[in-house]
């Protein structure tokens, strides 16, 4: 557990990460390094596309498995990676 | 008589015509007659008994006279009925109204014996009693025999009252019934005809409504649609659900495995039940990698793509470019002392921590950095005692052997997560008493068991076993100074402990080995031989701290010194000469000392090494065999001193770590990997056998010139 912490730590101390977030299957943010309605949007928005993304990875072919998700944005870059039950969320911008 | 019963008949009527009287009608007479007389006679025998009520008459009295006239009119009925006549449209008196009057009608419950009926009831009972008396008749005939008398007299009277009234003659009838059945008591006939309708009515409960309204059941509208992978999923689920009962069938048997399951389970649960974080480790594992991807992102690009463009102007030197830099607060103070890439996830390598200072020796680390995450390290281990050398297996890329600055080799496994050693050597299982310079992995022995090899400075050469969860230790050759046998007055003699720092083995032939002492001899060994060497090489003047061979050229070898120099070797020449005239094929003079060199994995000719004074050589001898192409300042402070360097086996980088615990990962330039030009028309040849030609058209040259002096 503790490993798994530090890891968390480190990320958010890492050069440019604004925020990181873990929410649970139903799109409800369990842990959060941000404020409650910048969470609440990002965790609900991006649960949504996450589905609809696996969804289609795994339409086209039922073995396989989405692993990762990256949306490059202007400001910002959004990393999602799903987990079992949980989805890691991570806001970055790579551009500090 | 008969006046009276013209009245109301005291006696039952045996029909209904004899009420009327003998003399009314004709009609009746041919069957009253009969009956009249009989009971006139039967009334006449009992005309004697008088009541005692009875008036007492005169004869003038008893003669007197009294008409009266029976008539058939019914005195009752009406006289004058009309009806109204629609042919004469008229009401008319009716003429003929019924006279008939009925007083009282009973209906018999009496069959007449002759009749059909009456020979079926008879035949009825005869067959109930039958069956009634068989088991009696059965056991004594005499008896019934006897019997058979007494109920004839007694069927005579209950006889004679059911059919005397019917027939006249009762006598005959009893005659008759002599006949008729054994049975004592005849049964009485049940009246087939008399039987009564009952109905009743019951109370009704009067019909009652009730109604009550609850709370609507809980609804929730469900719709889903079953996607492929939804239903590969329930499919895969399933299966997976076969297998472990299949396997928990097979676990019940044996029970000491389940013993062992049920502990593993409770471990299992124990896990489940910390916080739910840790299920994202692997997520959070990514990330971590992402976003250093993110902030190294100028840095991978160069990895992968950046050629140095001088290169083309600047004829035979090359450049080293910078990558990443891997360091790590704990391992601060402490200096590299081993590099080795994994030999399987080629962007993983293990850095051993430890001290070259005899004076600042304190604790040790292991860490393995990823080129993909170089701002943490993967994994990590500390240790008591500096860590002075390492070795990951081939086969088993978990598997890493490590020898401390204590003397005890150890084995990590990095599939276990704890940060203690899986094997390690104590001073009972045979532990060096000097630091262990080197650890190399051998291929398994004829068990099938691993094991590996380490040198020390206390003059053995050790080959350890993984046998089981021990380390078996076995001494291969204790290194001894030649000539050096000092005369110590006594008498007695004193061998002076050759000190191995390094060593290495030969890529073919098996038993071959390399040893490089502290005194700065290589000693070349057999593993089958313990007692002497196959070859001395006096080939330094201070310790050797590296000897590598060729990884293409089998006869080649390279070492490097404290004193400054490398120096490259062909093990077969000059066998035949004296023993001291061995010399190296190549010297190089690097004006500090030396602490490694590494052969480039790609080429049989290029090699680098690394000083002290922080610089790193790269050497490619098919285009300068006198100087190095180049030679570049790769620290960041000048007064760290370069420990290690470390070629990676697929990418044309190196690894390069100093005493401050810092690595920098360096990429070759284009001058420093250059391969044969490609000819036109030709085709661009490849492979060992090109590189061993390569070297040996170099190495003819210097033999030539050597021949020559």
């Amino acid at each position: 557990m503790a490993e798994v912490e530090e890891t968390l730590k480190r990320i958010q101390s890492h050069k440019g990460v604004i925020g990181t977030m873990v929410v649970n299957a139903e799109g409800i943010p369990i842990r959060t390094t941000l404020d409650n309605s910048t969470t609440v949007q990002y965790a609900g928005l991006l649960h949504q596309l996450t589905m609809k993304a696996k969804g289609t990875v795994r339409d086209i072919d039922p073995q396989n498995d989405l692993t990762f998700l990256r949306i490059r944005s202007k400001k910002h870059e959004i990393m999602v990676a799903p987990d079992k039950e949980y989805l890691l969320i991570v806001i970055q911008n790579p551009c500090e | 008589m008969f006046s009276a019963s013209s009245k109301t008949p005291h006696k039952q009527p045996r029909k209904q015509s004899i009420s009327i009287g003998r003399g009314t009608r004709k009609k009746d007479e041919d069957s009253g007659t009969e009956v009249g007389e009989g009971t006139d006679e039967w009334a006449q025998s009992k005309a004697t008994v008088r009541p005692p009520d009875q008036l007492e008459l005169t004869d003038a009295e008893l003669k007197e006279e009294f008409t009266r006239i029976l008539t058939a009119n019914n005195p009752h009925a009406p006289q004058n009925i009309v009806r109204y006549n629609f042919k004469e449209g008229t009401y008319k008196l009716i003429g003929f109204v019924n006279q008939l009057a009925v007083h009282y009608t009973q209906v018999g419950n009496l069959i007449p014996k002759d009749s059909d009926e009456g020979r079926r009831q008879h035949y009825r009972d005869e067959l109930v009693a039958d069956s009634q008396e068989s088991a009696k008749v059965v056991i004594s005939e005499t008896e019934n025999l006897e019997e058979d008398e007494d109920p004839k007299e007694l069927e005579t009277e209950p006889g004679s009252q059911t059919v005397v009234p019917a027939a006249g003659a009762a006598e005959k009838v009893t005659e008759e019934e002599l006949m008729t059945p054994k049975q004592p008591k005849e049964r009485k006939l049940t009246n087939q005809f008399n039987f009564s309708e009952r109905a009743s009515q019951t109370f009704n409960n009067p019909l009652r409504d009730r109604e009550c309204q609850m709370e609507p059941p809980p609804r929730t509208n469900f719709s889903a649609t079953a996607n492929q992978w939804e239903i590969y999923d329930a499919y895969v689920e399933e299966l997976e659900k076969q297998e472990k009962t299949k396997e928990k069938e097979k676990a019940k048997t044996p029970v000491a495995k389940k013993t062992g399951k049920m502990a593993m389970r409770k471990l299992t649960s124990l896990e489940s039940q910390t916080d739910d974080i840790t299920k994202v480790s692997q997520a959070a594992k990514i990330v971590e990698r992402m976003v250093n991807q993110n902030t190294y992102d100028d840095v991978a690009q160069d990895f992968k793509y950046y050629e140095d463009a001088a290169d083309e102007y600047r004829d035979q030197e090359g450049t080293l470019l910078p990558l990443w830099k891997f360091q790590n607060d704990k391992a601060k103070r402490l200096s590299v002392t081993a590099l080795c890439w994994n030999p399987k996830y080629r962007d993983l390598f293990a850095v051993g921590y430890g001290s070259y200072d005899f004076m600042k020796q304190s604790r040790g680390m292991l860490l393995l950095y990823s080129m993909k995450n170089p701002s943490f390290p993967e994994y990590m281990f500390s240790s008591n005692s500096g860590i002075m050398c390492l070795d990951i297996h081939v086969d088993h890329p978990y598997l890493v052997a490590v020898g401390h600055y204590d003397g005890n080799v150890a084995i990590y496994n990095l599939k276990k997560p704890h940060s203690q050693p899986s094997f390690l050597s104590s001073a009972k299982s045979g532990k060096h008493t000097d630091p262990v310079w080197q650890v190399k992995w051998q291929k398994d022995d004829m068990d099938q068991n691993l094991n590996f090899f380490s040198v020390s400075s206390d003059g053995r050469i050790v080959s350890w076993t993984l046998v089981k969860s021990e380390l078996v230790h076995i001494d291969v050759i204790k290194l001894k100074v030649e000539g050096s046998t000092t005369e110590v007055p006594e008498g007695l003699q004193l061998h002076t402990v050759g000190c191995g720092t390094a060593f290495d083995f030969h890529k073919e032939i098996d038993y071959l080995f390399l040893v490089g002492t502290e005194e700065g001899k290589i000693y070349k060994c057999s593993k089958s031989y313990s007692s002497q060497f196959l070859d001395t090489y006096d080939a330094h003047n201070m310790a050797v701290d590296a000897v590598s061979w060729n990884p293409y050229h089998t006869k080649v070898f390279m070492s490097c010194s404290s004193d400054w120099t490398v120096k490259i070797w062909d093990h077969t020449i000059n066998l035949s000469t004296l023993h001291h005239c061995r010399t190296p094929m190549f010297i190089y003079d690097l004006n500090s000392a030396v602490g490694d060199v590494a052969w480039a994995p790609y080429s049989s000719t290029v090699f680098t090494a690394v000083t002290t004074d922080g610089k790193a050589h790269v050497f490619d001898l098919a285009i300068n065999k006198y100087e190095a192409i180049c030679n570049q300042p790769v620290v960041a402070k000048k007064k760290n001193k370069i420990t290690h360097v470390q070629f990676n086996p697929i990418h044309p980088i190196i690894i390069v770590g100093d005493d401050r615990g810092h690595i920098i990962c360096l990429k070759l330039s284009p001058n420093l990997r250059k391969m044969p030009k490609e000819k036109k028309g030709q085709e661009v040849q490849k492979g060992p056998a090109v590189e061993i030609a390569k070297l040996d058209k170099l190495l003819n040259l210097v033999r030539e010139v050597k021949t020559k002096t």
